[in-house]
């Protein structure tokens, strides 16, 4: 056995600090062993994921938890649950099942977690720092935390999360060691005209591909604008870890373990070298869509979490062009108390426009449309899982797209978007 | 009968009729616990169902609720009998320990080589009517 445990992690596992204490600091050394750990190391924060509710199992597990007398020691977030608590109306399923939704939500909460509910818990007031160790899991909020704060997570999954807040200790393996966050495969834009790079729709397409071209390597992307924004590297980073295990990408100029490609590379040679062209990013758009453009039946947005600004933009365009279709927007709660603080969720609402808070889409029955129908979106992540998960076919387009889309009940084309 | 080598990421003893996937899979969104199909539309395996086999792939992608969702298979015996991959997948292993720690079922989590795993995944392709049996840090196909 390589791995080293400390004084105190020896007493957890002996079962001294209770015994979900005991079975966490089990499955934390378990997984240390087949990374190859040497030891395990304190962590500042939690973000976690086991909070959606996919069956008993999830209970039965935070159950034991809860019984066991799990309490977080450090700060932890969580991750979208299966209901909207505010507005418990917008679910569409059975009420055995928003039963057991809650239920799991609340164990999470009995453990201290903190009720954010959100995917994008970046941008919210629980920001890691540059450099900070933390256990956090959503794939996305993985990849954020990662690569555009520069702090250090695995890409962890549900159950460990929980096991990592309730010890403040996590195995030290993977990205949590500077020398594992060498960029391996470089990315080259070229020849993307300078108005596609300013369009919000590059960045999941991009995310898309390199994803889908990376596996686990880690990529570095050369040539995007230093204009980008955190919303644009936000729906980068939750499309590269939808179609790939991407959990820390490299901007050039932009992150801030890549003001260089060489320091990006630690100073050694990429593996691979890939130039992306406007074609090949065309191309891609071929994959995010799985019926040919014709009608909706419903518009979702927001995943990852909308923010203010990104509803700054929706705004002026649905008040040009109100959803004929159904039309929802997935956020968390202090975007809707800033939505609601401006004035703008009753005209949101009065141009026929839902905005969900504490779930999504994807994840939990919302839409009202039937299923087997097509849902529009401009999230890339949105259209990798709305297939499997809720039976949609899915179009993807830019967020003007699929304004006026919803507005007609059928896809409307920006023809200047593309070259 | 031949035999490889395993690295052993979560132990166990199974046996069962392999299921080949081509790509990756991320379990959520792209597989159903409950029935054990493969659900992901875009995936060359789509519509298959990995009850009970030993599941080749050769990576995980995607969403980090995998563990959940391999967990919550165990609990609905939907589950494959193993998992065979060519790069270690923290999240699969993750759902694999859990699902011991609550249920106190054995789901082997092993990788081959990256030689190996195309080796075996040809083999059985080219003949459907081989088992694999996974024991003492062996894979044995016959």
């Amino acid at each position: 056995m390589t791995l080293t445990l400390s004084k105190k992690d020896q007493l957890m596992l002996a079962g001294d600090h209770g015994r979900a204490a005991e079975a966490a600091m089990r499955i934390l050394t378990q997984m240390g062993e087949i990374f190859g750990a040497k030891r395990l190391i304190d962590i500042e924060s939690a973000h976690i994921d086991g909070c959606l509710y996919h069956g008993d199992s999830g209970i039965h597990f935070a159950q034991m938890l809860v019984d066991g007398g799990a309490q977080t020691v450090v700060p932890t977030t969580l991750n979208v649950g299966a209901i909207d608590l505010v507005h418990p109306e917008h679910f569409q399923g059975t009420a055995a099942h928003a039963a057991k939704a809650t239920e799991l939500m609340s164990l999470y909460q009995q453990m201290g977690c903190l009720p954010i509910w959100t995917c994008a818990p970046y941008q919210t007031t629980q920001k890691p720092a540059f450099g900070q160790q933390i256990m956090w899991a959503e794939s996305n909020a993985i990849v954020f935390a990662n690569s555009v704060l520069g702090a250090r997570t695995n890409r962890y999954g549900d159950y460990i999360d929980i096991c990592g807040a309730i010890t403040g200790r996590a195995p030290e393996y993977g990205l949590h060691l500077t020398e594992n966050r060498r960029g391996q495969v470089v990315y080259h834009l070229k020849n993307i005209p300078e108005q596609l790079l300013a369009e919000d729709v590059l960045y999941p397409v991009i995310g898309y591909l390199i994803g889908s071209q990376s596996g686990s390597r880690i990529p570095v992307i050369t040539g995007l604008p230093s204009g980008a924004t955190e919303d644009h590297l936000k729906a980068l980073g939750a499309a590269a870890a939808s179609s790939g295990a991407v959990a820390l990408f490299h901007a050039v100029g932009i992150t801030p373990e890549a003001n260089t490609l060489d320091q990006a590379l630690q100073g050694e040679p990429a593996e691979r070298e890939v130039d992306v062209s406007v074609n090949d990013l065309k191309q891609l758009l071929g994959h995010l869509s799985t019926v040919p453009d014709g009608e909706i039946n419903v518009v979702a947005l927001g995943s990852p979490h909308f923010s203010l600004g990104e509803f700054e933009q929706l705004l002026p365009l649905v008040r040009s062009h109100p959803p004929q279709t159904e039309f929802i927007v997935c956020t968390h709660r202090l975007v809707l108390a800033g939505l609601q603080k401006r004035g703008w969720l009753d005209e949101l609402r009065e141009l026929g426009v839902d905005v969900v808070v504490d779930t999504c889409v994807v994840v939990t029955p919302i839409v009202k449309a039937s299923a087997g129908g097509t849902l529009m979106t401009n999230s890339g992540k949105f259209a990798h899982y709305t297939p499997g998960n809720i039976g949609f076919d899915v179009i993807f387009g830019s967020l003007q797209e699929c304004v006026r889309s919803a507005a007609i009940g059928r896809v409307w084309r920006d023809q200047e978007l593309w070259p | 009968m031949s035999s490889f080598r395993l690295k052993i990421l979560v132990d166990g003893v199974a046996v069962g009729r392999p299921l080949v996937l081509d790509e990756p899979l991320s379990f959520w969104g792209g597989l159903d616990p409950h029935s054990g199909e493969v659900i992901d539309r875009r995936h060359p395996q789509s519509g298959e169902t990995v009850t009970g086999r030993v599941l080749f792939l050769p990576s995980g992608r995607g969403s980090s609720s995998a563990s959940s969702i391999l967990m919550e298979a165990v609990h609905d015996e939907s589950a494959p009998a193993a998992l065979v991959m060519a790069e270690a997948d923290g999240i699969l292993a993750l759902g694999a320990i859990v699902a011991q720690e609550v249920y106190g079922r054995s789901l082997p989590v092993v990788l081959l080589s990256s030689d190996d795993y195309q080796a075996v995944t040809a083999a059985i392709k080219a003949n459907d009517k081989l088992f694999v049996e996974l024991s003492d840090h062996q894979l044995h196909l016959k």
